[in-house]
């Protein structure tokens, strides 16, 4: 602001020329900080565009719920395995996610214990998913003797997502203000009922934003499907103990002999995606403006 | 004619940690008047009102030698804290209405305690609205959100938020510190209105409140009660020195 308004004042020329020279840097920085940041967004658009020009002349009802045959593959097990992997991992995740954020952020205080479970999740936060699905592949498909199983890979996602559920859930409790925990409290509410009828209302938004976007990450995740789910195009699951693939694993699946599909799939996977994340933030807004 | 102890502490110790925050405090809260704790920051007269409905269990760390008695119970022996909170009932210095509608903010502590249905819940919320001098501003919008009240209104929704779970005692930590002159005006002779039927222990910063509305005004600083008794004589002539510099403005 100030620098507009000495544009504007009348200023000796001396001084005109000498804040010119010293506005110079700044000027710089603008332009080289703004055309960064095209770069990230023409990355993103670019991303976008050249996917639905591959993949849209190949999308069609036939393709995504059509029969699927060895030479004819559609989306249909891609859809199911997809479907059975969200309800596994999700499922086991988020009931154990939100308890976990409950215990942090209302019972847990600031003992030893507490850091050695927080170092803990931050460290589950911290490991490549490849290396979940060797854990996966290694205990249920070998150890329980399952074979490559939609189980094995929902389980070993929900170990996945857990860290980032308990991280966002216990960020939105952390916001419920303890005022109105102590209101709660001075009124001879228990803890339970505190938290039940204030703390979880109130993070409501949060809450529900975290387990959409686990969702998403469950749909997007590839890695840890490779070593656990089989990858089986061609069969249907029927149960979670089935064997079977994901639409993410399809994109990979298609991608050598016959990439106009993978670009189809990719095309789904991103309307899927991108579709939860709008959810995600409409939801919270909506549940936030709700309460006010 | 002298009322009935209702809250007595005996060489009260309290320590946050290492720190202490209060300091053999004796002190007898005499039932159906209103008691003003005054002092600079930190000196621990809000450590105190949160002492007697027992809100410092939340804090972690906070050790407690000496015994509270409200109604001549020790409130550390034997005592549900829930039925003690429902008895000692408290409003906080910034008004932390719920966010939900007016209603539900009032029946919370009756449900909590066990009340069901509109037929036994309503009552309740009418009288204790009109109780705290809110119903007129209210009974328009009972189920609106109370976030929507202006600060002042806010405040008094606590109060009868308050009040539903019919409590012997009220407690008021800085109630009127957030609200604007007028409010403070409402607050101040709904506290003369309530003392009729409640016992009140108020913590002010605001020492022509104090002088105002009380009974009897403890002075504290550094943990310690330096001077206790009738408000008119604590004001006009304070036997305690630092008490006396203090209200006539010298320090804190």
């Amino acid at each position: 602001m100030a620098v507009r308004q000495d544009k504007t004042a009348p200023l000796p020329q001396k001084a005109r020329k000498l804040s010119g020279r010293h506005r110079a840097p700044y000027t710089f920085l603008k332009i080289i900080s703004f055309v960064c940041a095209g770069i990230a967004v023409a990355a993103l658009i670019g991303i976008i565009v050249f996917i639905l020009i591959r993949g849209v002349p190949h999308l069609s009802l036939d393709f995504i719920f059509g029969e699927n045959t060895a030479a004819h593959p559609t989306l249909v097990p891609g859809l199911i395995g997809t479907a059975y992997l969200v309800m596994i991992g999700a499922g086991v995740a988020i009931p154990i996610g939100i308890l976990t954020a409950i215990y942090l952020s209302e019972y847990a205080g600031k003992g030893k214990v507490v850091r050695i479970i927080r170092l803990a999740i931050e460290t589950l936060a911290a490991i490549p998913s490849i290396v979940y699905g060797l854990f996966g592949y290694i205990v249920f498909v070998l150890l329980f003797g399952w074979g490559y199983t939609l189980l094995g890979g929902g389980l070993t996602v929900s170990i996945m997502i857990l860290p980032t559920i308990i991280r966002s859930v216990e960020e939105s409790l952390l916001s419920v203000p303890s005022i109105y925990r102590e209101g709660s409290h001075a009124l001879g509410a228990s803890k339970v009922r505190t938290i039940f009828s204030v703390v979880l209302p109130n993070a409501a938004g949060g809450i529900v934003t975290a387990v959409i976007l686990a969702i998403g990450r469950i749909i997007s995740e590839s890695a840890v499907f490779i070593l656990t789910i089989g990858m089986l195009q061609n069969g249907i699951p029927r149960s979670p103990t089935d064997p079977g693939t994901s639409l993410a694993l399809n994109v990979y699946y298609f991608a050598s002999d016959w990439p106009e599909l993978s670009a189809a799939t990719a095309v789904v996977l991103l309307v899927l995606v991108v579709g939860l994340n709008l959810l995600a933030t409409g939801v919270g807004k909506l549940i936030k403006r709700d309460r006010q | 004619m002298e009322n009935e102890i209702c809250i007595k502490a005996e060489s009260l110790d309290l320590f946050y940690g290492d720190f202490q925050a209060l300091k053999n405090v004796n002190l007898e809260v005499a039932e159906r008047e209103i008691t003003a704790f005054i002092g600079p920051s930190g000196c621990g007269k809000s450590t105190l009102l949160r002492c007697f409905n027992r809100m410092n269990d939340l804090i972690e760390g906070c050790k407690i030698a000496g015994k509270i008695f409200v109604d001549g119970r020790d409130i550390h022996e034997n005592t549900d804290v829930n039925l003690l909170r429902k008895e000692v009932g408290m409003v906080f210095q910034k008004p932390n209405v719920f966010p939900m509608s007016i209603y539900d903010n009032i029946a919370f502590g009756p449900r909590t305690h066990g009340v069901k249905g509109r037929k036994n819940l309503d009552p309740i919320v009418v009288e204790s609205l009109k109780r705290a001098n809110i119903w007129d501003e209210a009974k328009d919008r009972l189920n609106k959100s109370a976030l929507g009240l202006s600060g002042g209104q806010q405040q008094r929704v606590c109060i009868a938020r308050a009040l539903a779970v019919q409590p012997k005692i009220l407690l008021m930590d800085e109630p009127t510190s957030a609200l604007d002159p007028i409010s403070t005006g409402k607050i101040e002779e709904l506290c003369e209105e309530l003392k009729k039927q409640y016992t009140i222990v108020i913590v002010t910063h605001n020492m022509q409140q104090a002088a105002r509305i009380s009974d009897k005004t403890g002075f504290f600083l550094l943990g310690e009660m330096l001077e206790f008794g009738d408000s008119s004589q604590v004001f006009s002539s304070p036997k305690n020195e630092k008490c006396e510099k203090y209200i006539t403005g010298r320090f804190g």
